[in-house]
């Protein structure tokens, strides 16, 4: 398939994807407005009994290297437990990285001290899954919406702060004149527009959009996407879109990412990804998707993947996926796969099959398979 | 698919009507389908549609004191609906098993695994203990868990969404039933233990014959999976035929909606996506005429503001299946 991207308004806005070779930083900074470097977000696991004894490491987020660049909109997608939730939260620092670093507009955020940090919050907004969760049931529309504005010392008058909610309402599709009614007299589409309108009244340049749209009826994720990729355009908003549903990843992302186990190991423009990726989790997670149509829906090969996902407080040594890897194969325990470029220009992908690059395990970290 | 000539399941005309604080809720609005055996039938609605309570409907699992059940529902040929409830406990149990959505709400957590499955083999034969434990391990080898026997021991917590929901599932399919119902029964598990769930009910079907209704609103589940799909709105059945006709060639507005409003992963057209304006009716206040008539794009017939358009051929398949829509609309 070819490069949809290459024409069409997006190109014009986004870099050129040629130019990229490696997501470890041969770009200028200035395209670039969210950065990951090896970040990391370990969990103790500790035992049960009264003395809480750390047993062990979960492994949220284990190194992941990801640039988000301005303007765009990356899907960040991956099954439950993958850590993509952890990761979004990560680089706003609403969970505290481990290890690594983050990088937004070229300010490390990983050593600011939280004023500092809540500064920069301003500039970054998140939507969250659950709209009947996220809105205090007890502050009406306005007082939700208003908070960031006072927080942030934004709007002084309360005229003036009248005025920035309705121009807000408005902005997502909602009659400013119900801005005095509660959570509880709105659908889940309506709240979940609260909700946005929540999240861009500190006029951020870059915005979560964690599951956004999972909980929404199918009619009405249409509306809410329709509305993000608007409000992108119009605001040019830097968008991570995090999602288990792959169509509505492709339907909204210029570039896709996938995680498996608290890596990204996949990455590159949502053509590529979407239509021919590399890794053989991503095939296999592509291939599992089912789309609306009897005919495909009967000659489509499906990879079916063995056993469920490893526990990341026990990740397999080198390849995390080789366990249940259908190519699985000699470097995959000792050599963790790096991203390398392969496939389509700036299409990264983390496996051996594309030539063995990556970091060799030492002796004792190398852990057998666990059993089928 | 086969279609033997008579259904294994055959619902006519069931209303449901429920008492809410806030008035009579019309739930259910005179739904009509066969499943055959072997056949499986998808029930494609957005939450309120109605397409969950109908089918607890049938298995008489909604409380008496607030739901009125009207209509018929013959399972080889006994109607479900007016059979003495130790009857009907007769008739379910070994006859029909139910998957529903959240595997954590449909298991004990205080009973492991084998006991809930042994209980349920037990209480519908003459069984040994032993040989109930037995059998259950093989359902859960069947359905794709590994090391059954130490399975068995283990509670629901320790095992995974993916392996619980197998777990259910084998329970369901403890006695071999004629009919599986399941209800959002992988909608809260990943893409790809989705699909080896799938595979394992579509081997299961073709084993034993099992007639499905599959309740989702997921359409490419659907298309995977159905021979013919049911689309509910509202409280009715707006649209049925084969899988083919309903996701190929849909004749309602609503199912057009549907599936216009569907990220498509197979194309790459990117452009915005068709919506269907507003929110589905709230059952205590359905509209007069047709149920789709306030967010319709089509409104072509006056009488749609007034009348309920009835559910009729617009076409029919190889088979000779009909393909139903309630419209007047005769082009989109």
């Amino acid at each position: 398939m070819a490069d949809r991207r290459v024409t069409g308004e997006r190109a014009s806005r986004g870099a050129p994807a040629t130019e990229e070779r490696n997501e470890a930083g041969t770009r200028p900074m200035g395209d670039v407005l969210v950065s990951a470097r090896g970040l990391e977000v370990h969990f103790p696991v500790r035992s049960g009994g009264a003395l809480r004894r750390t047993t062990g490491v979960l492994r949220a987020v284990d190194g992941v290297d990801l640039d988000i660049r301005r303007g765009e909109t990356l899907g960040l997608v991956g099954e439950s437990g993958c850590g993509k939730s952890t990761l979004g939260n990560a680089l706003l620092r609403l969970v505290e990285p481990t290890g690594g670093t983050v990088t937004f507009d070229g300010t490390d955020v990983t050593g600011l001290d939280r004023r500092a940090m809540r500064a920069l919050r301003r500039r970054a907004g998140m939507v969250f899954q659950d709209p009947f969760a996220s809105l205090d049931p007890r502050r009406t529309v306005r007082q939700t919406v208003s908070e960031p504005l006072e927080v942030h010392g934004l709007r002084s008058g309360r005229r003036e702060r009248a005025a920035r909610v309705a121009e807000l309402l408005e902005l997502v599709g909602l009659d400013p004149a119900v801005a005095d009614r509660y959570p509880h007299e709105f659908s889940g589409g309506q709240r979940q527009r609260v909700g946005i309108a929540r999240a861009l009244a500190g006029e951020p340049d870059f915005l979560v959009c964690d599951e956004a749209i999972a909980s929404l009826d199918v009619s009405v994720q249409a509306q809410v996407l329709n509305l993000l990729r608007r409000l992108q355009r119009r605001l040019g908003l830097t968008l991570l879109f995090i999602s288990h549903d792959l169509s509505a990843v492709r339907h909204v992302s210029d570039r896709i990412a996938v995680m498996y186990l608290g890596r990204v190991v996949e990455v590159g423009p949502a053509a590529a990804v979407g239509s021919d990726p590399k890794m053989p989790y991503t095939q296999a997670l592509l291939s599992a998707v089912p789309v609306p149509h009897p005919s495909l829906e009967r000659t489509r090969q499906r990879i079916v993947l063995r056993g469920d996902v490893p526990s990341p407080a026990n990740v397999p040594s080198g390849c995390r996926f080789r366990t249940r890897c259908p190519y699985a194969f000699e470097p995959c325990p000792d050599v963790d796969p790096a991203l390398q470029p392969v496939g389509a220009p700036g299409q990264l992908a983390a496996c051996h099959l594309h030539g063995v690059v990556g970091r060799p395990v030492e002796r004792e970290e190398a852990v057998p398979a666990p059993a089928d | 698919m086969q279609q033997v000539s008579a259904p294994l399941l055959e619902v006519e005309d069931l209303r449901v009507r429920l008492r809410t604080p806030r008035g009579p809720a019309e739930v259910v609005n005179g739904l009509s389908y066969t499943v055959g055996r072997g056949e499986t039938v998808a029930v494609v609605g957005e939450s309120g549609s109605g397409k969950s309570v109908s089918v607890l409907a049938l298995l008489g699992l909604l409380p008496a004191r607030v739901a009125t059940v009207t209509g018929s529902a013959r399972l080889d040929g006994e109607d479900l609906l007016t059979m003495s409830p130790e009857r009907l406990r007769e008739v379910r149990g070994p006859g029909v098993g139910m998957v529903f959505q959240d595997p954590m709400t449909s298991l004990n957590p205080v009973l492991t695994i084998g006991r809930q499955l042994v209980e349920g083999i037990r209480a519908h034969g003459e069984v040994s203990k032993a040989a109930a434990r037995e059998r259950a391990a093989g359902l859960l080898a069947e359905v794709g868990l590994p090391d059954p026997q130490r399975a068995l021991d283990r509670y629901p917590h320790e095992l995974s969404g993916g392996m619980r929901q197998r777990v259910v599932i084998a329970i369901a399919l403890a006695n071999n039933p004629s009919l599986l119902i399941a209800d959002e029964a992988t909608t809260a598990l990943d893409v790809t233990v989705q699909a080896q769930i799938l595979d394992l009910v579509a081997g299961l079907q073709s084993e034993h014959g099992t007639g499905v209704i599959w309740i989702t609103h997921d359409l490419g589940v659907v298309a995977g999976i159905a021979d013919r799909v049911l689309v509910m709105y509202g409280g009715r059945c707006v649209e049925d035929g084969t899988v083919d006709d309903v996701l190929e060639r849909p004749a309602h507005p609503y199912t057009r909606g549907l599936l216009g409003a569907l990220p498509d992963l197979a194309s790459a057209d990117d452009g915005e996506l068709a919506t269907v304006p507003g929110v589905p009716p709230a059952p205590t206040d359905l509209p007069p005429g047709c149920v789709f008539w306030p967010r319709c794009p089509v409104r072509s017939d006056p009488r749609c503001a007034t009348e309920q358009p009835p559910l009729a051929v617009v076409g029919a398949s190889g088979g000779g299946l009909p393909h139903r829509a309630a419209t007047w609309c005769e082009e989109g």
